[in-house]
C-alpha cells in the first residue's frame, strides 16, 4: 500500500508537485497519466526515494521512506524494480551483468544461481541467449525489455514503469504493454507506470490518475476516465488542442 | 523664440530612461560578482563533501578488486606512453634550454644536476598531473557526466547501489595510487631525456652526467614530489567525478562539464603545487 501525503517539490523557482495526494493499493496497476513535464517522472523519483521532497510524505507499508536514512532506504529499495524511460542500462557491462546487477551486489547467490536467474528473466521477457551482448548492440526496444528483466531480478514487489512505450513503435509498444500485463499477473506485483500514451494506460491500468499542475485531479478505472466530465481530464485524454489546459494564460 | 516644453519633457524622460537602464546594468555587477562568488564556494563546498563521503565508503566497505584494477590499468598502464612522451622531451628541453646559459659559463656539467632537480621537484609531479588531468580527468567526467544525463546513475541508486561507493572510490583509489607511480616514471624519463642531450650531444661524461644527477638530490626533494602527485591525484579525481555527477542538460551539458572539469583541475594543481611547494621549502625547512 503506498500513500502519497501532501508531498511537495519545487527545482529553484519552479513547483513541480504541489500538494500531491495519492493512494496506491497493494498488487493494483496504477497508471499515472500527464502532459510532458508535469513531474510524472519526478513524482515516481520520489516513491522510490531517489529524490527527497521538500515537503509531505511518501509511506509505503506503513514508513515514511522520506524520512529513511541511507541504508534504511537501499534496504527498501530492494522491494522496488524500476524501468526507466532510456532503460538506462550501464554501458560498461554485458546484457547478463546488467540483469544480475543487483543479486552480485547485494546477494549471497552462487554465480551459477545468479546466471540462471538473469536466464529467467531474459526469457520472461522474450530474449533469452543475449547475456553476453552489450547495450550499443541493441535495438531501443530490446533495450526496453532488457531494463525491464532487470526490475524483476529481484522479484520486486512493486515496479515502476517511466513511459515504457515512449520511443518505441507501436507493435513494440504493445508487446511492452503485454509484457506489464503478463509480469503483473504472474508476479503477483503492484505496478506504477507514467505514461501519456493512452492507449497504454486504457491497456494495462486498473487505475489511472491524472497530474495536474502538481496535483492529482482525477483518478478512476479506465471506463470512468474515459467517461469523465472534467474538462481538463477530457482535453488530455482527447488529445485536442484546443481546451482549458491551452487556454491557460501563462 | 519658445521653448517647445513637450518636447523638452519628452526628451528629459527619455534620458531618465537611458539613466535608468544604465544604473540597473551597473547595479547587476556586484550582484554577478557576488553570484559567481557563491557559485565558487558552492562548488568547492560540494567537492569537499564528495571527498568526504569517499574516504567514509574507502574505509566503511569492503573493496571491489576488480573495478580498482580495472581502473588503475585504464588510468596508469594506458597513460603510460603519454608520459614517457611528455616528459622525455621535456628532460630533453630543459637540458637544451640550459645548455644555452651554461656553455658560455662553461658549466655545462651542472645540466645534469638542474635538469633533475627541475624535473623531480617540479615538472615531474605538475606536468604528469596535468597531462592525467586532461587525459583521464575528462574521460572519467565525460562517463560519469553521460550516466548522470542517461539515468544510469539513478538507476544505480534504484537498485540500492550507492553511486558514490560504485564510481567514484575506485576510480579515486587508482588515481590516488597510480599519479605517485607515475611520477616516478615520468622523473626517470625526464631525466633520461636530459641524458639523451647532455651526453651525445653537449659531450658530457656518462658517469659525470649520472654523479651530477643523483649528488644535488635529497630525500625531501623525492618526497615532496610524491607528496604532491598524491594531493594531485586526488584533485583530479574529485573535481572529475564532482563535475560528471552533477552534469545537466543533455550532450551539451556532458561537454561544458569535461572542459569545465580539465580547467578547473589544471587551476587547482597549480595552486596546490604552490602551496605545497611554500608549505615544504619556506615553512618547513630541513
Amino acid at each position: 500500500m503506498i500513500e502519497i501525503i501532501n508531498l511537495c517539490k519545487s527545482f529553484e523557482d519552479h513547483l513541480v508537485l504541489n500538494n500531491l495526494n495519492l493512494n496506491i493499493k497493494k498488487g493494483e496497476t496504477m497508471v499515472i497519466i500527464g502532459r510532458s513535464g508535469c513531474g510524472k517522472s519526478v513524482l515516481l523519483k520520489h516513491i522510490i526515494g531517489i529524490m527527497k521532497p521538500d515537503s509531505g510524505q511518501v509511506i509505503i507499508d506503513g514508513v515514511d521512506i522520506a524520512q529513511l536514512e541511507q541504508k534504511g532506504l537501499n534496504d527498501f529499495r530492494m522491494k522496488f524494480g524500476m524501468l526507466f524511460q532510456g532503460a538506462a542500462l550501464f554501458d560498461s557491462l554485458n546484457i547478463g551483468e546488467n540483469v544480475g546487477f543487483a543479486l552480485y551486489e547485494h546477494t549471497n547467490l552462487s554465480k551459477q544461481d545468479i546466471e540462471k536467474r538473469i536466464n529467467e528473466c531474459l526469457a520472461h521477457v522474450g530474449l533469452y541467449g543475449i547475456e553476453h551482448l552489450k547495450p550499443a548492440e541493441l535495438s531501443g526496444g530490446m533495450r526496453k525489455r532488457v531494463g525491464l528483466a532487470r526490475a524483476i531480478a529481484v522479484n520486486p514487489e512493486i515496479i515502476m514503469y517511466d513511459e515504457p512505450t515512449t520511443g518505441v513503435d507501436p507493435i513494440m509498444g504493445d508487446s511492452v504493454n503485454d509484457l506489464i500485463i503478463s509480469l503483473h499477473d504472474k508476479l503477483n506485483v503492484t505496478s506504477i507506470a507514467v505514461t501519456h500514451d493512452m492507449v497504454s494506460a486504457y491497456k494495462i491500468a486498473d487505475r489511472i490518475a491524472m497530474l495536474y499542475e502538481g496535483k492529482i485531479i482525477g483518478v478512476g478505472t479506465p471506463d470512468e476516465i474515459k467517461n469523465t466530465k472534467d474538462p481538463v481530464v477530457k482535453q488530455f485524454i482527447t488529445g485536442a488542442a484546443i481546451g482549458p489546459i491551452t487556454d491557460k494564460k501563462p | 523664440m519658445f521653448l517647445n516644453k513637450d518636447n523638452t519633457s519628452h526628451e528629459k524622460k527619455k534620458e531618465l530612461k537611458l539613466f535608468g537602464e544604465k544604473f540597473r546594468e551597473i547595479e547587476a555587477w556586484p550582484g554577478a560578482i557576488g553570484e559567481k562568488f557563491v557559485d565558487g564556494v558552492r562548488y568547492i563546498g560540494g567537492a569537499c563533501i564528495l571527498l568526504a563521503q569517499t574516504i567514509f565508503w574507502l574505509f566503511i566497505t569492503p573493496l571491489k578488486k576488480k573495478q580498482v584494477l580495472d581502473q588503475m590499468d585504464k588510468i596508469g598502464v594506458n597513460s603510460l606512453p603519454i608520459v614517457l612522451l611528455t616528459s622525455f622531451f621535456t628532460g630533453m628541453v630543459l637540458a637544451l634550454q640550459s645548455a644555452y646559459q651554461m656553455q658560455r659559463m662553461s658549466a655545462e656539467m651542472y645540466i645534469a644536476s638542474l635538469v633533475s632537480l627541475s624535473i623531480v621537484r617540479e615538472l615531474g609531479p605538475v606536468l604528469t598531473a596535468l597531462v592525467i588531468a586532461g587525459r583521464v580527468g575528462a574521460a572519467i567526467t565525460a562517463e560519469l557526466g553521460t550516466m548522470r544525463v542517461t539515468e544510469q546513475i539513478d538507476a544505480l541508486e534504484a537498485l540500492a547501489t550507492n553511486p558514490v561507493k560504485y564510481l567514484v572510490v575506485p576510480r579515486f583509489l587508482a588515481l590516488v595510487i597510480m599519479l605517485p607511480l607515475l611520477t616516478v616514471y615520468a622523473d626517470i624519463m625526464g631525466i633520461l631525456g636530459g641524458y639523451v642531450i647532455g651526453v651525445f650531444k653537449l659531450g658530457i661524461g656518462s658517469n659525470m652526467y649520472w654523479k651530477m644527477t643523483y649528488d644535488p638530490l635529497v630525500f625531501k626533494d623525492i618526497f615532496t614530489g610524491l607528496i604532491k602527485s598524491l594531493a594531485f591525484g586526488i584533485i583530479i579525481s574529485i573535481v572529475a567525478c564532482f563535475q560528471g555527477m552533477n552534469t545537466e542538460g543533455g550532450a551539451e551539458g556532458v561537454g561544458k562539464a569535461t572542459t569545465i572539469a580539465v580547467v578547473v583541475s589544471f587551476i587547482m594543481i597549480i595552486a596546490a603545487d604552490c602551496f605545497i611547494t611554500a608549505l615544504f621549502y619556506f615553512a618547513f625547512r630541513v
